[in-house]
């Protein structure tokens, strides 16, 4: 069972009322007076606390579904992605080689070419350089001087950084999967969750638990980049200690342990601006790093530790044997440059998902889990065969396309597929899309098998749920869910005691389920919010009794009540969910009118929260939360256009810029930061004028954006302000006043300062 | 749909409704509720009917707020406007229902002015008391 919230447990200890008053109370007239009193006060308190937990329960959730709802965007985001990959029909050269450019894989160097770009020997360290100097082979206290040095707020320069990487690349090559830990030689170990970038909170565990050494073994799970802003530093540490006790310091490697991800989430950014000159090669580096990383690590054979879960499919022999190596991202099967099969042969006869495309991998394997409540309607029978193909790109066809497109990340998108078939009107054996080294290199390791990667994504992406069975994680949109039959079939299976994982933010920092065969933890305190959870890691000794240390990483909210750190991170949550709701504000006019045919201008506050829900699809509790969002409602009705305007008035102060541009833009941020990451393929920081209209236009179709070529055009033209044919992601970015907080942490110099646009001057979009 | 599952008792739900029961209430309550063999969940199906007629009822309301007042004065006949942080604490663990360590605590954090070390229990009261609107 999961922990419960302190206030909330049933109480230990207690001693009877009155009937052992004694002398030292004061003589009461009736005893029983006192008794009732105290009741009622207890009572009235714990009335109290409940609507506390509740609140906090709430703020959990918001955090919690919005995070995922941004996980499933990435997915969806690449999904699509992958879709006009193997379906789109470049309209001329141009367009072809653009989506060549952006999915065509560099190819993975061999290791001669590897050498050659860590290349550190002829990078300078300069005289003035004070940071920590790496000589190798490691010695323990260089690693110690890291720490020291990243907690004084140095940074490690990238000579050092690509020298470390190296040495790391080539231990990790020789681990296994699995790494096998025994409690024999190293008497404790200390296991702990996700880190993402909270340095802090590293430094914390050192320090409260000891620094790794052969008596003081280590096994990290997973996570420890991207979010927070010391992703970096985490990693040098980490694979510091890993050089230096290569038995007894241990890495698996998690989600966010992966490029794609890390375009999304921060780590990116977060190297190119820490080394503007040696991003790159660190980032190409790191790529391959990653990959090289172990799959879980195994505790005297008895306690199983990997990041993410299970499923009922997960099969430990597979995942010792094959290839690590070629899981390059979790998030997108194939990575190699995409060669077309001829459209006609293979799938005529054969049912489309057994033809020689995979299928898609966050469809649930029909064989193995029971029909997904997801499977409504299905639309009568099974596709037979593929109707129409996809037309030629022409206006008409955007809107087909992005009508099939539009629903992607569930079974519908598998349905487009297959109803879309594959493009009739080519010729055949005409590959799909042309590249320019057509032939690959014969050395590159192969992709990996749809098996392969499913049991990779598996054990990186599933959750634990309370319910038996398995099914597919949709609010993820990787891996499953799995429920205790699962957890236990997989334990006697491999004979074993019970499963560590992390991959879920706890509150506080750690939790059981399945009868306590499951224990997630999770080390990186305030990840939502400072003060919304704590941190843990748990020791093992040889009898593998879990014992969990809990911390939180800022004094000052130690100081603070629990309503008033209740009430800080509520404040958070409800900020970033007034912005999302700015951010559909046109979706949300729509449904509203839906509920007022009268057009009285008003609508009930439980029509609010359906139509805010049917929009958001965020599964929150939109009634309780109503209080703290609607802030003035007569007779239980509300005036939704006055809500909307103050929405907005919140969030905007130029009302210039056409409202439902930027609106979109907003609500899109993330993907489009991402995109323009992907884009911008080299990491230069820009990206061409004809490139983002490029991508825009794919984009908006997709998202079915209601906006003309000129307007793309114009909007492009008017966020480059320098006027010299790029964007810069920050010109992009901060043309809407999106720059991320994180930016003005770094050095001012680099960063542009938010200006007004009404101010500065340039010309803003035109409305059509 | 049923996607992240987190555990909230019982008791914080109805509280959260507005309901003020007793512990011992609250216990008949969840054995009204609870399966035959108890599983340690609550299905929503047999909570809802329940929880509908005690709502409806206007079971569990809390008493006004000067009642509250007045229970205070109980514990602290002279009238001083106050009670001692050891007073607060015996009168909570050893009159009344039972009420752990932690409850204690988290009592005494909010309550207690760190100067006198004594709850000032007007001014808690203000703060407890929430309007039910």
């Amino acid at each position: 069972m999961s922990s419960l919230p302190f206030w909330n447990k049933k109480p230990c200890t207690y001693t009877m009322g009155s009937g052992t008053s004694t002398q030292h109370h004061f003589a009461f007239q009736n005893a029983e007076k006192a008794f009732r009193a105290a009741t009622l006060i207890q009572r009235w308190y714990r009335r109290y606390a409940a609507r506390l937990e509740m609140r906090r329960h709430c703020t959990w959730r918001i955090f919690q579904s919005i995070e995922y709802a941004g996980q499933q965007d990435q997915v969806k985001l690449h999904d699509f992605f992958s879709y006009l990959v193997d379906h789109f029909t470049p309209s001329s050269n141009h367009e072809r080689d653009f989506l060549n450019h952006m999915f065509t894989e560099k190819t993975f160097p061999q290791d001669a070419e590897m050498e050659k770009l860590s290349d550190y020997e002829s990078i300078e360290v300069p005289d003035s350089y004070t940071g920590p100097r790496l000589s190798f082979p490691l010695l323990p206290d260089h690693a110690t001087a890291l720490v020291e040095a990243f907690r004084l707020k140095q940074q490690l320069h990238a000579r050092y950084v690509l020298n470390l990487l190296h040495e790391t690349r080539k231990h990790l090559v020789q681990l296994p999967n699995i790494n096998r830990v025994s409690t024999c030689y190293s008497e404790e170990v200390t296991v702990c969750g996700d880190l993402h970038g909270q340095l802090d909170d590293l430094i914390f565990i050192f320090y409260k638990n000891g620094l790794p050494s052969p008596e003081k073994a280590y096994v990290f799970n997973g996570d420890f980049v991207d979010r927070g802003k010391d992703s970096v530093e985490i990693l040098m540490v980490l694979f510091a200690f890993m050089l230096v006790y290569p038995k007894e310091f241990h890495l698996n490697r998690g989600n966010h342990e992966d490029y794609m991800v890390n375009l999304r989430y921060g780590f990116t950014k977060e190297v190119m601006h820490k080394y503007k000159i040696h991003g790159k090669k660190i980032l190409k580096i790191l790529q391959d790093v990653f990959c090289w990383l172990p799959l879980a690590t195994l505790i005297d054979e008895k306690v199983l530790i990997l990041h993410g879960g299970v499923s009922d499919m997960t099969d430990l022999e597979l995942l010792a044997k094959l290839d690590r190596h070629k899981i390059v991202s979790t998030l997108r099967r194939k990575t190699r440059k995409e060669h077309g099969k001829p459209a006609t042969t293979q799938e005529k006869a054969t049912p489309p998902s057994c033809a020689g495309r995979p299928t898609p991998w966050f469809l649930p394997q029909s064989r193995s889990l029971p029909a997904s409540p997801l499977r409504l309607g299905s639309r009568g029978a099974p596709c037979a065969g593929r109707s129409s193909s996809i037309p030629c790109s022409g206006p008409a066809d955007a809107e087909d396309l992005a009508r099939r497109v539009r629903r992607s990340g569930d079974l519908e998108l598998d349905r487009g597929r297959q109803q879309a078939g594959f493009p009739g009107s080519r010729a055949q054996g005409e590959p799909l899309l042309v590249t320019p080294e057509a032939d690959s290199d014969a050395d590159e390791p192969p992709e990996p098998t749809p098996e392969e990667w499913k049991q990779v994504v598996d054990i990186l992406w599933s959750d634990p749920m309370a319910q038996e069975g398995c099914k597919a994680n949709t609010v993820r949109g990787g891996g499953c869910y799995f429920g205790p039959n699962v957890t236990e079939q997989l334990l006697q299976k491999y004979n074993l005691q019970f499963l560590i994982r992390s991959h879920e933010c706890k509150p506080e920092g750690y939790e059981f389920c399945h009868s306590r065969k499951v224990l997630t933890i999770f080390s990186a305190s305030n990840y939502y919010e400072v003060g919304s959870n704590r941190g843990a890691y748990v020791k093992l000794g040889p009898a593998l009794t879990p014992y969990i240390v809990q911390y939180q990483a800022n004094k000052a909210t130690h100081m603070l009540t629990m309503r008033q750190r209740i009430s800080r991170v509520e404040e958070s949550a409800l900020r970033s969910l007034r912005e999302k709701l700015f951010a559909h504000s046109s979706h949300l006019l729509g449904e509203f009118k839906k509920h007022d045919a009268d057009k009285t201008g008003f609508i009930s506050l439980s029509d609010w929260a359906e139509a805010v829900e049917s929009v958001l699809r965020l599964g929150l509790p939109w009634r309780m939360l109503r209080p703290q969002l609607v802030s003035s409602s007569m007779d239980n009705t509300l005036e939704y256009k006055s809500w909307l305007e103050g929405l907005a008035k919140e969030q905007l102060s130029h009302e210039n810029i056409q409202s439902s541009l930027l609106e979109t833009l907003y609500r899109n941020r993330s993907n489009l930061e991402t995109i323009f990451r992907i884009i911008d393929s080299d990491h230069s920081g820009f990206i061409s004028l004809d490139e983002f209209r490029q991508i825009w236009k794919l984009f908006s179709s997709h998202m079915n954006i209601d906006i003309t070529d000129d307007c793309i055009c114009d909007l492009a033209r008017s966020i480059d302000f320098n006027k010299d044919g790029h964007i810069d992601i920050n010109e992009f970015l901060e043309a809407f006043r999106l720059v991320e907080q994180s930016c003005t942490e770094g050095d001012a110099s680099d960063c542009p300062q938010a200006t007004n646009t009404n101010d500065s001057g340039c010309s803003k979009p035109s409305t059509p | 749909m049923r996607r992240i599952i987190q555990w909230i008792e019982i008791g914080t739900i109805i509280r959260s409704l507005g309901c003020c029961p007793s512990e011992g209430e609250l216990h008949d309550l969840i054995a009204e509720v609870e399966e035959e063999e108890p599983t340690g969940y609550i299905r929503f199906e047999k909570f809802l009917p329940v929880m509908t007629e005690v709502l409806l009822e206007r079971r569990y309301r809390p008493s006004p707020e000067d009642t509250l007042l007045r229970a205070f004065e109980v514990l602290d006949p002279s009238k001083r406007g106050f009670l001692t942080k050891e007073e607060l604490i015996k009168y909570m663990t050893e009159e009344g229902e039972p009420f752990s360590q932690e409850e204690m605590e988290e009592m005494l954090s909010a309550a207690i002015d760190p100067e006198s070390n004594s709850i000032h229990y007007k001014d808690y009261i203000a703060m407890m008391v929430v309007d039910d609107s």
